[in-house]
């Protein structure tokens, strides 16, 4: 299990490393944190000829506000780091409540937060996590740069958005709503696998306590983060009782998702997993609205 | 030395080397000017070769050799039969076929190897193997056990008439005579999937032909030198004294190390010996889990013949056992699964008949456990279904058909692995079952805390089994002890160890019978060098026939140097005493003298000798048991399941053991402990899954779930000790127990804590999918 | 074959400077151009965590990085860890728990847990089981290295910053 020879460049800037994408199109792979990439290169699943190695790209890592309550995240800030800060605890709880379902320690430390996006697993916790959260990406190429929202950016199986010479440098994550609440849940094999079915969750509540949004994103129940918009259709305007909530989480496991079968878990056993987090996700999410101060 | 060593919490004298990074791995041996192999396995479970061109890949630079079957000359032809089918049963089918060196004409599973590249780095082996071209000519492959033994079925190896390996009917009393008189019968069919080992060190060679010495070196990641050093000596014309098989630290056997000349095994010495250089070959974790053997796939028919009271009357149990495409290891796991599928009880009539099949998927060989897992799981989950139909409790039908101990030794009379009608030479089995019930707390469970959590609507539940495991088999092994002059002892024997604690639990032994600091006693295992007979390390039976034969060994060492001391120190033997590295007179202390000095003087360079004096103060002693030993135990656990998401937490679990004599309570624990993660693995985790056309679909640590510290529990040990009348010692061996009930166990669990659905667990390992399906089932038959 | 790059890499507070092909991985290049085979591999997807070193002070997979991204940083592995003579606390509890039986993945086990315990030096059981649950280990069902954690981080402190 050794990776087939490749060209290798370590760039110090996003400009130089936007140059080698440039010049080496399709060949080329931008190496992240390498925690999804060096293993299918390792099993020779993956040989792209040309690495472009941004671990030294220092402007691609950081965590700062964005306004009031929003966070802008560089695209190869460690998940480790996202984990461990104190401003994502404030700002984005749920990034924070996903971050130790994202593979193991040793992962994290290394992994990072744009490779993950990029790599779009429709398993992984955080394409789902920014497409709840109503995130943005950032993408440059050498003829400029590009915001696309977290919902648009993910195309289908490991396809997103992003064109062959572009980079994804920076995650925008803007506030919660007011009197918001959320939740973040998985079911997996093992307690750090990748999730058979997966869900994260905000919600918000109106002056009425009625419901105003509830995007639920759902994860390893189809190509890529599924956002079960009719199950929100259903939610919105109502009173989160047990029965809307349950009507919810029926419209989404059966209308909202797509998904596949595979070793771990068949198509019926996610749709099945996906209700049940459903409910559970919006119940806690609910709550935790309920509880909210009014911002 | 006032206490002895033996029965100690003694922590390990290999720990500082393993634990600081200094211990030698396989893969840690670095010779100058050294090659790298790597093997091209099949792609197709079932196919003709057509033809296979490596033209492309001898040209790549860096790549020394390529080779196919073809260019093996003499070489080629199918490797040895471990284990002979039971020749002391009259009516026993056997086709022996195994495994050849590099497939022709045809590959029977995928992973097989085709071409083996040589060249000066794995990376560019790796390289190399891209660029070789095989034709293949599909074939309809045979994945299922059951369908291979259907008529039509493709032929895996042609010149049988069917896919039958072997077939083996053993019968004890009269199940028929039995099963007219009985009130009960309950029969099921239980099916058992196939996991993987999953050491954590792959396989890997290294040797060394040294052209000008005419010797070769092996490195192996064996559990089994001294059987690698003759049987390769044969295969590549050399004398044994030509080859010398190290098997230095391993990584974890668990079975599969013990499998013996796979292809790498076989052609990375011979490659040696072509280029005259150092070969390595270090598997990868991806060909562990294609060409690694594997275990466990059984289909059961069974049935059980009861009385209304709940004893049992008869045991039937008619099955299928996978082999894969070859068959190696004759038939050690169903025979095992033979002598298991009754339990700890006292099975008066009993018909056990075995069907082995060959399937195009990778060899099976045991892995710990080794077929029992699979007869203990018949046998406790038929005598749970009894007393749920009989409306027993499951401890009192356990306890009622127990052995009990006035009939030991119990004839159990089927032949075993060991070829010979299994005796359970010695036991209290209530004592275990007992001591687990208390621990668990079983009444309390039952009466006050079960119902007590499912008020607050926990689906929580209890499983408690009861086991044995046959342990310590023969033939024999050896060692040779010697006193050096420094004072220290050296200690060599033949087996290997992959992690058991031998360096250990074997120096406490000797350090008992010479007076000596346990960390002052030296033991080399599992280099040819150091001595010369011996078979391996597997069936738990290190610390039973190797472990007595070191004793054996120590006690001629004793005499030798007491004799001697006596001579010396002009003292009766009898008022010698041998402590803190001396010989003293007991009530004299200050006269003695120490074991260095008596060495010296037990070997002198000048003068006379009494006619008859053997050299040193050494000797070389062998133990081969009348017939194995038998461990039992009970284990009980309480699991909680989340019938939405089909999680399961596993709230408590008890085992309490009994390996006879126990050596190094801490050693023992540990093996428990490591037993019972995988029995865990084995009923939720871990199953190797093929698809229609034999392809394995889990090849990886990702997909293929090895238990980690977040799914295994912490477990409370506790100990009975009813030492083996089979030898000094007393020991029984405890390396395989840990995992042998853990499936029957967690069935049991979750049917009880899922009561309220009525289920029956028929197969493991399950998984939350096939959770989900049978609860699905169930609610749909509702 | 693809060219050949300089790096200097610091493992346990040596320097050493190599040529490398890029593709080579960090533990390849631990074990076989440096001889620091104390890292070992188990599954070079990054699964198994055996080869766990620690990379700028950081736990990290060595099976999943090239041994060209170490150019110009610092490595630490068993090997700097206590001597034989001299254990580590970690290493020392680690013997007297029985927490090794293999001992294949145990350097992994203990360079994961080392900049853990700095972290927290009085773990819970859980905490435990949750910062080794990225080290497979077939042999001691893990419980003897929980209790050894514990064991540790009751004698660390007063060890001081090993």
């Amino acid at each position: 299990m050794k990776p087939a020879p490749f060209d290798y460049y370590a760039p110090d800037t996003i400009h130089e490393a936007l140059a080698h994408l440039a010049r080496h199109g399709y060949d080329a792979k931008p190496l992240a944190g390498g925690q999804s990439l060096v293993p299918v290169m390792n099993f020779r699943l993956a040989q792209p000829s040309v690495l472009v190695d941004l671990n030294n790209v220092s402007e691609l890592f950081f965590i700062r506000p964005d306004g009031d309550a929003g966070l802008r995240i560089g695209a190869m800030t460690r998940q480790a780091q996202v984990e461990h800060d104190a401003l994502v605890a404030e700002r984005a709880p749920l990034l924070q409540d996903a971050m130790p379902k994202v593979a193991f320690p040793q992962v994290r430390s290394r992994g990072t937060y744009g490779g993950s996006i990029a790599h779009a697993d429709p398993s992984a916790e955080l394409p789902a996590v920014s497409v709840a959260l109503n995130g943005r990406f950032r993408l440059r190429s050498q003829s400029g740069e590009r915001w696309v929202p977290a919902e648009e950016f993910f195309v289908a199986l490991f396809t997103t958005a992003l064109e062959p010479d572009e980079l994804l440098v920076e995650i925008a994550l803007p506030a919660m709503p007011p009197r918001s609440g959320w939740s973040f849940m998985e079911v997996s094999r093992r307690h750090h696998d990748f999730a058979m079915a997966g869900v994260a969750a905000v919600v918000a509540l109106d002056g009425k306590d009625l419901c105003q949004q509830a995007r639920l994103v759902f994860f390893s129940v189809g190509d890529g983060p599924m956002y079960a918009r009719q199950a929100e259709e259903t939610l919105v305007g109502q009173a989160p009782t047990p029965e809307a909530i349950r009507a919810a989480a029926e419209m989404a496991a059966t209308a909202d998702i797509d998904p596949g079968s595979d070793i771990h878990a068949s198509a019926e056993f996610r749709r099945h997993l996906a209700r049940v987090l459903a409910g559970r996700a919006l119940e806690e999410a609910f709550g935790r609205a309920s509880d909210a101060n009014n911002k | 030395m006032a206490e002895k060593y033996v029965g100690q919490r003694i922590k390990r004298n290999e720990d500082p080397r393993l634990l600081t990074g200094r211990a030698l791995f396989v893969d840690d041996v670095e010779l100058h000017g050294m090659l790298h192999a790597a093997f091209l396995r099949s792609d197709y479970a079932h196919a003709r070769l057509v033809s296979v061109d490596v033209s492309a890949a001898r040209n790549r630079p860096g790549v020394v050799a390529v080779y196919t079957a073809e260019d093996l000359g003499d070489l080629w032809k199918p490797g040895p039969l471990l284990v002979p089918a039971p020749h002391s049963v009259e009516n026993v089918v056997f086709h022996q076929r195994t495994q050849v060196p590099l497939a022709k004409d045809k590959v029977r599973y995928v992973g097989e190897a085709i071409a083996v590249v040589f060249a000066e780095s794995r990376y560019i082996a790796e390289d190399a193997l891209a660029d070789i071209w095989v034709d293949y000519e599909p074939l309809e492959p045979v994945v299922d056990m059951e369908r291979a033994l259907d008529a039509d079925a493709p032929l895996i190896h042609e010149d049988l008439d069917s896919n039958l390996c072997a077939h083996l009917a053993q019968e004890k009393g009269d199940y028929q005579a039995a099963r007219e008189q009985a009130d009960l019968i309950v029969s099921r069919r239980f099916l058992v999937d196939r996991g993987a080992a999953g050491a954590m060190e792959n396989r890997g060679v290294v040797a060394d032909w040294d052209e000008k010495a005419q010797h070769l070196t092996v490195w192996d990641t064996t559990q089994a030198p001294i059987p690698i050093r003759n049987g390769l000596a044969g295969m590549l014309g050399l004398s044994a004294h030509q080859v010398r098989v190290v098997a230095p630290f391993v990584g974890g056997g668990f079975g599969p190390k013990i499998m013996m000349f796979l292809s790498e095994e076989v052609l990375v010495p011979w490659g040696s010996m072509q280029f005259k250089r150092p070969v390595k070959w270090i598997e990868d974790r991806q060909e562990n889990f294609l060409a690694t053997t594997q275990e466990r796939g059984q289909v059961h028919d069974a049935e059980m013949a009861l009385t209304s009271d709940g004893r049992i009357l008869g045991v039937r149990d008619v099955f299928i056992h996978d082999t894969g495409a070859y068959d190696p290891y004759g038939m050690t796991i169903p025979l095992n699964t033979q002598s298991h599928a009754m339990g700890a009880y006292d099975v008066p009539n009993y018909y056990t008949e075995v069907k082995v099949a060959f399937t195009n998927k990778m060899i099976v060989t045991p892995v710990r456990g080794a077929g029992r897992p699979q007869g203990i799981f018949v046998a406790e989950r038929l005598l749970d279904i009894a007393a749920k139909e009989l409306g027993i409790d499951r401890v009192g039908i356990r306890r009622r058909n127990l052995i009990p101990p006035e009939k030991f030794p119990y004839n159990h009379e089927i032949i075993d692995q060991a070829f010979a009608p299994l005796v359970l030479d010695s036991g209290n089995y209530r004592l275990a079952l007992d001591q687990a019930v208390k621990r668990i707390g079983y009444e309390e469970f039952i009466k006050d805390e079960q119902p007590r959590l499912r008020a607050e609507g926990k689906r929580v539940g209890l499983g408690i089994v009861v086991f044995i495991e046959t342990t310590g088999i023969g033939p024999y092994e050896g060692a040779r002890i010697t006193v050096e002059t420094s004072g220290k002892i050296s200690v060599a024997t033949g087996v290997g160890t992959q992690g058991q604690g031998h360096f250990t639990s074997f120096a406490q032994i000797v350090a008992d019978q010479l007076g000596v600091d346990v960390r002052d006693v030296h033991l080399v295992t599992g280099d040819t060098a150091e001595f010369h007979w011996g078979t391996g390390t597997f069936a738990s039976r290190g610390a039973v026939v190797a472990a007595n034969a070191i004793h054996a060994a120590a006690v001629a060492v004793r005499a030798k140097t007491l004799k001697l001391a006596s001579k010396v120190l002009e003292t009766p033997e009898e008022e010698l005493e041998l402590r803190d590295g001396e010989v003293r007179v007991a009530d004299i202390p200050r006269q003695s003298i120490g074991l260095g000095e008596l060495a010296v003087l037990a070997n002198p360079l000048r003068g006379a000798v009494e006619p008859g004096t053997e050299p040193g103060l050494e000797a070389t002693d062998y133990f081969g048991p009348q017939y194995g030993a038998t461990a039992n135990g009970a284990q009980a656990m309480i699991v909680e399941v989340d019938p939405e998401t089909m999680m399961i937490e596993i709230k408590r679990h008890v085992v309490v053991e009994d390996c006879g004599t126990v050596l190094n309570p801490l050693i023992v624990e540990g093996q428990v402990h490591g037993g019972v993660a995988l029995g865990i693995g084995n009923s939720y985790y871990e199953k190797l899954v093929y698809d229609e056309n034999g392809q394995l679909l889990n090849a990886s640590l990702a997909d293929y779930l090895i238990p980690s510290a977040t799914e295994v529990p912490r477990m409370e040990v506790g100990h009975e000790v009813t030492p083996s009348p089979l030898n000094p010692l007393g020991s029984k061996g405890a390396g395989e127990a840990g995992a042998i009930p853990v499936p029957a166990l967690f069935a049991q669990a979750i049917e009880d804590a899922l009561a309220d659905y009525d289920l029956e667990v028929l197969e493991t390992p399950l998984s939350p999918n096939r959770l989900f399906e049978l609860l699905q089932g169930k609610e749909k038959a509702e | 074959m693809s060219d050949l790059y300089e790096v200097s890499v610091t493992v346990n507070g040596t320097v050493y400077q190599r040529s490398v092909e890029p593709r080579l991985l960090l533990s390849d290049f631990l074990r076989h151009e440096l001889g620091l085979t104390g890292t070992h591999v188990g599954c070079e997807h990054g699964v198994c965590g055996a080869c766990t070193v620690l990379f700028d002070g950081e736990p990290v997979r060595s099976c999943l990085m090239f041994a060209v991204q170490a150019n110009g940083h610092q490595v630490s592995t068993v090997e700097g860890l206590g001597t034989m003579e001299e254990l580590h606390p970690l290493q020392q509890a680690f013997w007297e728990a029985h927490a090794v039986q293999c001992g294949f993945c145990t350097p992994g086990v203990l360079m994961t847990l080392l900049p853990f315990l700095e972290e927290n030096p009085t773990p819970s059981e859980e905490e435990i089981r949750e910062a080794i649950s990225g080290n497979l280990c077939r042999c001691t069902g893990y419980q003897h290295i929980v209790d050894a954690v514990l064991l540790a981080a009751e004698k660390m402190p007063s060890q001081g910053d090993c």
